[in-house]
């Protein structure tokens, strides 16, 4: 590991100016992804800039208009234990509470998460069939852009010099709606997913598909959104049928590699099995209760 | 054995808390890496990123002008090492190999063998400075798999190795192939002529890592007047002594190793690897030094077990196995020394098998040398045959254990290599699995099966010195020098508390450095509550001995009118005097001066052992997730001391097994890049993967020991393999020949993917 400067400013103004001036920053919110890489000396930076000093970085609200907004160096643990998004927003809770352990995630953010860019992160599949957006800041202003088009390939975002991530917005799920994230592992803990997928389902009282969104993790540079599948629900019956479809589609919208995590033909093979389960699950959640 | 044959025993079969426990529990054990010599110094190990080359030139001016930088070492700072084999317990290490092993010199041959190091006073910086060591490589081709390894157009890893076989050389070139043995008994070919069924089929096991939860350290200090001080995680610090002073060359005895507590070994600590490179960097820089491996350093610089190319054909007639043909081919590693021989030996054990033929062949591959893991050879040898075996009963429409128990082993049963077998328990494990509760409860429900299997480990005697000294408050102070790996300083209090009649409590434990008890050899073999434990009821009888000669003095009466009996000393002749252990201990002072007891012996009569294991897996054929439903260990320990402690052995030989099973591997990418060596990516199983592992302990007594113990800690691993993959065969319908039996084969092979 080579030696490096390290800040933990208390104001975003203050974190802005330390960006740039033609030194490598690297940004530290739980650390969990950063502090492996600098140490495997995978990673190397001049200065680590410390988020976890902002306040407004932490903060967990759910807003008038309905959504979540989560910091995005708040701990997943603070964002999964609050009732609220348990019962709301319990795909996230799906994608959050498996991420490491509980240690992992008394520190680990879903920032981080998202700005690692890891092709196998759990966060973004979930995030994105719920139709999550990012703020984005840098001294000359915000903005905003789905969670979907952040991701740029494997370890890399769309931030610019001078951005950090500032919250992710969770919409509050529409009427007869529900999300499902899961993902394979070979062990039953402490592993990454070998494919991952997440799905969202809006279905009428007749059982008709009114809304659908499908993504998939770990099978492609970046997780990827499946339009097809979505398309491939849409207006008909919720059911074996329909998930079957969208299930395929899923699988051929995969771009998988193989590695020592699994081969490509087993991830395009399971990718399109866990698209389907998902759907299931999703469905089961939409529909509990009527 | 029933109740009323065992013999009754006050101490031994109890489950008292260990003399190490508290202090591990509260965190203040001191491992390796707790080693602080005053003016520690910390190093890092620069290692090749090349699976074979030549190094060419290896620059070490930027390290050592770096800022900080207290020494830097190379090959060339250590003296050329003597061509010859030092028995290491299980293994034998040639200790030209080790020395090049430690730093290479001329080539690299696995990615991660250690070049140069550097040492300074913080870690960041050693490794800073390792970094601008310029080494020039010449890239050589990879050779990586066993198989292709011994092909005539092989790469060579060594352009001077000769096939030996029995002592002779067989090959007329160079070769990969380091030896070949070879056991034959009776007429394989009429047998198979002759046989009702024969099965053939091929096997293979990828390199698996013993995966020990503390990496390998080493802290060295090397003083100006010659004298040594390793502090060492080993499992044996007579062979660290001894592998230190070859490579070294300086004379042993002016090396002492200070033993700290290992957090696991399973084999794997009994090479040394940072030891030599910490004392040339303490010796050049004047300076303790404390090396300490990353987890991928130990992964890919450190010994696991080899990977194994298996043939087996069978034959079953009249109900029994009647023939085997086996071939089986391990990895190495980078230097010659698998367990093949010990597979090749192994693997018929638990079967009375009239016709055989067995190849064995040693291969060296572009992969770090093999060391020793838990019943080194076997478990692989055990998952081809067991395999076979079950199919074979299969295929005549039999019981798997029923099959097996008629084709047993047992007491006057040759092995492979002629010598019969003394008293041997493995018809005893295969009733106790059959009278189970678990193989009487069926096994129902889709995707779900059930597989058993066999397996067998020699264990072993060795040498083994302990002293015990007897304190005037009745107590005795026990001086041993076996690393404790899995609970030996209790299960060695307990036989000396038995054999002497006193309480457990009476009996204070210390494994001691080099310097201050006699040779011991390491802690392997299942051997140190077998053999050390031979040595601990000998130094008793030393003390009951030298106890009677002063009682007869005291009482005025003929030494053999003295005995000695429950912890108490009688007159044969005098009913009034009697005197308890802690009564002449108190008199010592008057009677002659402290009573120490003492005992140095080779051990014979180790007992060889079987175990017997049952599985349950239900398998997702969507996903090709297994999940392990239930799982029952019998195992024959001939007497267990300690039984807490011989189920938790028993209980982790399997959790390792199936481990190996199901997602163990080493995966290698086409260039000798280990690409998994990560605990994460490695897939270890974690406590949520596995079922509560219920446990049979079968006792027959081993002849060869007082208490009849045989050893407990190996025999474990050795069935799991094969068990978790016919259970799976057993689901699925579909026999998995390959290791690991991941998600990714099953889903492959059932979907047919490509
Ligand atoms: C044992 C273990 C198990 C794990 N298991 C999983 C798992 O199951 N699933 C999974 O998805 N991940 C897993 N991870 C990876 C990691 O924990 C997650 O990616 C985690 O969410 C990262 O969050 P963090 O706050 O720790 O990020 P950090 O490590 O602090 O940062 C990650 C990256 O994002 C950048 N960054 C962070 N915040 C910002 C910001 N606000 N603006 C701009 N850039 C930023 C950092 O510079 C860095 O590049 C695991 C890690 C470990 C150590």
């Amino acid at each position: 590991m080579e030696a490096f400067e390290y800040v933990a400013p208390r104001t975003l103004a203050d974190a802005y100016s330390l960006l740039g001036n033609g030194r490598r920053v690297a940004a530290l919110a739980g650390g969990t992804d950063l502090i492996v890489q600098l140490r495997e000396a995978r990673r190397s930076c001049d200065l680590v800039l410390d988020l976890k000093r902002i306040p407004e970085l932490r903060v967990v609200t759910i807003a008038a208009d309905g959504s979540l907004q989560v910091g995005a160096a708040a701990p997943l643990a603070d964002v999964y234990e609050i009732p609220e998004v348990r019962r709301r927003w319990p795909a996230l809770v799906d994608a959050a509470s498996i991420i490491g352990g509980t240690a992992v995630q008394g520190r680990a953010s879903l920032g981080g998460n998202l700005c690692n860019a890891s092709p196998a992160a759990d966060s973004p599949p979930a995030l994105m069939v719920m139709g999550a957006r990012l703020r984005i800041g840098s001294a000359a202003g915000t903005r905003e852009l789905p969670v979907g088009e952040f991701f740029a390939g494997p370890g890399q975002n769309t931030l610019l010099p001078g951005e950090l991530l500032l919250e992710v917005i969770v919409p509050p799920m529409p009427a007869h709606s529900a999300a499902f994230y899961h993902r394979f592992i070979p062990r039953n803990e402490m592993d990454i997913a070998v494919a991952s997928a997440g799905a969202w389902l809006q279905v009428g009282s007749d059982g008709t598909i009114e809304g659908a969104r499908i993504a998939i993790g770990a099978v492609a540079p970046t997780p990827l959104m499946v339009p097809a599948a979505a398309q491939a629900l849409h207006g008909r019956k919720a059911g074996a049928e329909a998930f079957a479809l969208a299930a395929q589609e899923a699988a051929s919208a995969a771009r998988p590699i193989t590695d020592m995590r699994g081969s490509a033909a087993q991830r395009r093979h399971l990718v399109g099995v866990l698209a389907r389960r998902a759907l299931e699950r999703a469905h089961q959640r939409a529909t509990e209760g009527r | 054995m029933t109740a009323a044959e065992k013999p009754s025993y006050r101490v031994i079969g109890t489950r008292p808390i260990r003399p190490d426990g508290v202090e591990k529990v509260t965190g203040k054990a001191l491992f390796g890496a707790d080693a602080r010599p005053a003016g520690l110094v910390y190093g890092k190990v620069l290692r090749s990123p090349h699976a074979h080359a030549r190094i060419l030139s290896i620059d070490t001016r930027a390290a050592e002008a770096f800022p900080g930088v207290l020494a830097v070492a190379t090959a060339r700072d250590l003296p050329a090492a003597s061509d010859e084999v030092q028995a290491l317990g299980e293994t034998a290490v040639n200790l030209k190999e080790l020395s090049d092993n430690v730093l290479a010199s001329d080539r690299v041959l696995y990615r991660g063998h250690a070049v140069a190091a550097v040492a300074a006073a913080s870690v960041h910086v050693a490794e800073e400075a390792a970094r601008r060591i310029r080494v020039e490589y010449e890239p050589l081709p990879v050779v990586l798999d066993v198989r292709e390894a011994m092909l005539d157009d092989a790469p060579l890893l060594n352009e001077r190795l000769l096939t030996r076989s029995m002592g002779k050389t067989i090959s007329d070139r160079p070769s990969n192939v380091a030896s070949k043995v070879q056991f034959v008994g009776g007429d394989v070919e009429k047998a198979f002529a002759e046989a009702d069924a024969v099965v053939e089929r091929h096997f293979t096991t990828k390199m698996v890592h013993q995966g020990y939860i503390e990496p390998q350290t080493a802290t060295v200090q090397w003083n100006p007047d010659g004298e040594i001080t390793v502090w060492a995680t080993t499992q044996g610090a007579f062979a660290c002594r001894g592998q230190l002073a070859e490579v070294l060359r300086r004379p042993a005895s002016t090396i002492r190793v200070i033993p700290m507590e290992v957090g696991g070994g399973f084999g794997g600590k009994t090479p040394v690897y940072l030891e030599p490179v910490a004392a040339i960097l303490s010796r050049k820089s004047g300076r303790p030094v404390m090396l300490t491996m990353s987890r991928s350093e130990v992964f890919e610089a450190t010994g696991p077990t080899s990977g194994t190319s298996i043939h087996v054909k069978l034959a079953a007639s009249g109900g029994r196995l009647t023939a085997a043909q086996l071939d089986l081919a391990y990895e190495a590693g980078a230097y010659p020394g698998s367990s093949v021989s010990a597979g090749a030996m192994t693997m018929l054990a638990p079967y009375d098998v009239e016709n055989f033929k067995i190849d064995g062949y040693d291969v060296v591959v572009n992969k770090p040398k093999t060391a020793a893991y838990r019943a080194p050879g076997s478990p692989a040898a055990a998952f081809a045959l067991e395999q076979a075996v079950d199919e074979l009963a299969r295929a005549i429409g039999a019981d798997p254990l029923a099959f097996r128990e008629a084709s047993s082993s047992r007491e006057g049963t040759r092995m492979v290599n002629g010598m019969p077998f003394p008293r041997i328990g493995h018809e005893e494990c295969l009733r106790a699995a059959m009278e189970s509760a678990h193989y009487r409860s069926p096994i129902e429900g889709p995707n779900r099966g059930r597989g058993v299997a066999s397996g067998y480990w020699f264990n072993a005697g060795m040498q083994s010195s302990v002293t015990v000294a007897v304190n005037t408050d009745g107590t005795v102070n026990l001086v041993e020098g076996s690393s404790d790996l899995s609970g030996t300083r209790a299960s060695l209090a307990m036989q000396l508390a038995e054999s002497l009649g006193i309480e457990y409590s009476q009996v204070r434990v210390t494994v001691a450095d080099t310097d201050s008890v006699g040779h011991n050899d390491v802690s392997g073999g299942s051997r140190t509550t077998f053999a050390t434990g031979l040595a601990v009821h000998q130094a008793a009888l030393d003390i009951q001995q030298q106890m009677r000669t002063r009682a007869a003095k005291l009482w005025g009466c003929a030494e053999d009118e003295v005995v000695y009996e429950a912890g108490s000393l009688r007159c044969t002749t005098d009913e009034a005097k009697t005197l308890t252990f802690a009564g002449m201990a108190a008199q010592s002072a008057r009677t002659g001066g402290p009573i120490n007891g003492r005992a140095s012996l080779l051990a014979r009569g180790a007992g060889g052992a079987f175990g017997t294991h049952i599985a349950d897996v239900e398998v997702d054929p969507e996903t090709g997730k297994v999940q392990v439903l239930r799982y029952t260990a019998v195992q024959d320990v001939g007497t267990a001391i300690h039984p807490a402690y011989v189920e938790g052995q028993i209980q982790g030989g399997a959790a390792q097994g199936i481990g190996w099973a199901l997602n163990e591997e080493y995966y290698y990418d086409d260039d000798g890049r280990l690409a998994n060596a990560s605990f994460l990516d490695y897939r270890m199983p974690t406590a949520l993967d596995l079922p509560a592992i219920d446990t049979v302990i079968v006792e027959v007594p081993n002849p060869g020991h007082p208490y009849g113990v045989r050893g407990a800690g190996e025999v474990p691993i050795v069935p799991p393999l094969a068990a978790i993959a016919n259970a799976i065969a057993d689901a699925t319908g579909h026999r998995f020949s390959d290791l690991p039996i991941s998600p990714r084969r099953i889903v492959e092979t059932l979907h047919h993917l490509e």
